[in-house]
């Protein structure tokens, strides 16, 4: 999370709609009902709040580790504040917001159960994008390569990556299983940034799917 | 020869107290007194006050700035006392993130205060003589009542936005409590709900000092002509030291020597640090009262929002619909980013949209007054985005 602003940049180009918006976030996008109350977790700059606003006309919110990241959202008029998904969202009341939103920051989490238990106590829906460390390339640099994986995505050293808790799809359905998360709705986008296809089994997700996102209510 | 030199001093004191020079002034009679959390009224009183730029037809466009311990009215333009440049001319003005050109920007001298609204240097109509320490003690609830009441006067129902620092913060906030709904936006910058023991206790030791000098006379030192001068400029030498941060004294001042290469061995202004103080001291107690100084460093004291809300800050502000900004400065040890952080858990816990930065900088609680090109980036823009939530016209393109 710490890095989100500049991982931001990297995902930038890798995957973009001629319009110039991140795919992941589009279909973040797309899951949130229009002129909902919105926590997105890890905002970094803000893009995905701004797109919220533009497009779902969403009343957001937003918390930030980076005090870049802060800044740089509350220049542009949104309303961030600085804190820790970690710490931080124990300070929310039940119910404070109809969509809690962790963008590619799950991994970078201390907590990642307890981060999604508070968002799923914060908010009445949850919805979570990740990295997908099942991807056939990240097995292949980890099997044969035998090293840490490096990609367009994940562009860290392991010796300076703010990720410490990667998981793939397949781990990210239990955690949804032992937090009591109900999964409303799941994309899985390739390498290119598109959906792969709906029918397709849970395995070929996590061998294909370079990231996924998650739309969680509580069982 | 003495007496003739104080005289003048005097009496202007306390004329600038009645009669401020370069400000309006709003007087409410007997129908209208002021209740005071003390638990009488103050009746009658005055309120001087400045404005900037024009009132729109909907009249939705007025900005609020309340000022500090020991600011003023003169946010913006020359002030008459001391020939220097408003006390925040780097953020309001036109073009400036508070834009004169867009915003409609009041500010009030406080109750209290020395500028021309009534406090303790204020002739007392019932005795024709200074108020002293007959003045009775305010709260920052009562500058607030205050001000709404000048509000109304000027046929303004709802602020855009209120913005300050330090106890100007407290008012921001006590503002956004006490009439959420005439706030549409609130900016408290560098401040807290409450004031610390810490703070409580630098401000008694500035008290002690004006109290401890021989010229104050029991607070009636305005009746004899004369004026505290060494206790209030100790006083204010303590509380610099207190806006400043280690830092950035060391990066000013250092260890160096003033006007001379080696030390005099004698209790001489040897270093430059001493020196500033000194001349800081000195040229507060030409623009400020002593009494005053004691009332308003009190209304501080005694500043503690969640004392009116069942102890919980978050019920002040449960179901408010003003946008906060909140805003604190890494190197400020007198209101910390901790009580920033504190205000925004209760804002949050109330369900409050709020914005929080931290601005990184070595100059200690004093930078909101300063150059901080982050500060201003992050008040235009928190602003911009409030005006297109409020619907007034954008800035003009410079």
């Amino acid at each position: 999370m710490l890095s989100r602003v500049k991982q931001d940049l990297t995902m930038a180009e890798a995957a973009r709609t001629p319009g110039g918006s991140r795919v992941d976030l589009l279909l973040i996008a797309d899951m949130v009902a229009p002129g909902a109350k919105v926590l997105d977790v890890g905002c970094g700059d803000g893009e995905l709040l701004r797109l919220l606003g533009e497009r779902r006309g969403v009343d957001g919110r937003g918390i930030e580790l980076s005090r870049e990241g802060v800044n740089e959202g509350v220049t542009k008029g949104l309303a961030v504040i600085q804190g820790d998904a970690d710490t931080d969202l124990a300070d929310y009341p039940n119910d404070a917001f109809d969509y809690v939103i962790l963008s590619q920051t799950l991994q970078a989490t201390r907590h990642p159960r307890a981060v999604l238990e508070h968002m799923l106590r914060i908010g009445r829906h949850a919805i979570v994008s990740f990295p997908n460390f099942g991807h056939w390339r990240i097995r292949l640099q980890v099997a044969l390569g035998g090293h840490m994986p490096q990609t367009d995505n994940l562009p860290y050293a392991w010796w300076d990556s703010p990720n410490i808790h990667f998981c793939t799809i397949k781990d990210f359905r239990q955690l949804c299983f032992v937090s009591g998360a109900k999964m409303d709705k799941a994309v899985a986008l390739n390498a290119w940034g598109s959906p792969l296809r709906l029918n397709a089994p849970w395995w070929f997700w996590n061998l294909f799917g370079e990231q996924a996102v998650f739309l969680l209510s509580r069982r | 020869m003495a007496e003739i030199c104080i005289a003048p001093d005097a009496s202007a004191r306390s004329r600038e107290a009645d009669h401020p020079r370069d400000s309006l002034v709003v007087r409410f009679g007997a129908e209208k007194p002021l209740k005071l959390d003390a638990g009488v009224t103050l009746s009658p009183f005055q309120i001087a006050y400045k404005t900037y730029g024009t009132l729109n037809a909907q009249r939705n466009n007025a900005v609020l700035i309340c000022h500090a311990l020991t600011g003023d009215q003169h946010v913006a333009s020359v002030n008459p006392v001391t020939k220097k440049p408003g006390w925040w001319e780097t953020m309001v003005g036109p073009g400036k993130p508070i834009d004169t050109e867009r915003f409609f920007v009041i500010c009030a001298n406080v109750m209290g205060g020395c500028l021309g609204s009534t406090g303790p240097a204020s002739i007392n109509p019932q005795t024709g003589k200074p108020w002293g320490l007959d003045f009775p003690v305010i709260t920052i609830r009562d500058i607030v009542r205050a001000q709404a009441m000048l509000l109304d006067q000027l046929g303004i129902d709802t602020l855009f936005a209120v913005a300050g620092g330090s106890m100007g913060g407290m008012q921001v906030l006590q503002w956004a409590a006490s009439y959420p709904r005439r706030v549409f936006a609130a900016l408290p910058i560098a401040c807290s709900t409450r004031h610390s023991a810490q703070n409580i206790a630098f401000h008694e030791v500035g008290r002690q000092a004006v109290m401890a000098d021989p010229e104050w006379r029991q607070g009636r030192y305005l009746n004899d002509n004369a004026n505290p001068r060494r206790g209030l400029a100790v006083a204010r030498m303590g509380a610099h030291i207190t806006y400043l941060s280690d830092a950035a004294l060391h990066r000013k001042f250092g260890r160096k020597f003033q006007d001379r290469d080696n030390p005099t061995f004698s209790f001489d202004a040897d270093f430059e640090v001493e020196s500033y103080l000194r001349h800081q001291g000195s040229s507060f107690v030409e623009r400020f009262d002593a009494n005053s100084y004691l009332y308003l460093t009190r209304a501080m004291d005694y500043f503690d929002l969640a004392d009116d809300y069942a102890g919980s800050v978050a019920n002040a502000f449960k179901g408010s619909e003003t946008r906060f900004c909140v805003v604190s400065f890494t190197s400020d040890w007198l209101f910390p980013t901790s009580d920033s952080r504190a205000i925004v858990h209760a804002l949050n816990a109330g369900g409050a949209r709020v914005s929080f930065a931290e601005i990184v900088t070595d100059k200690g609680h004093d930078a909101f007054l300063l150059e901080e090109p982050e500060l201003f980036a992050i008040v235009r823009g928190f602003l911009d985005g409030a005006g297109r939530a409020r619907g007034l016209a954008p800035a003009a393109a410079r």
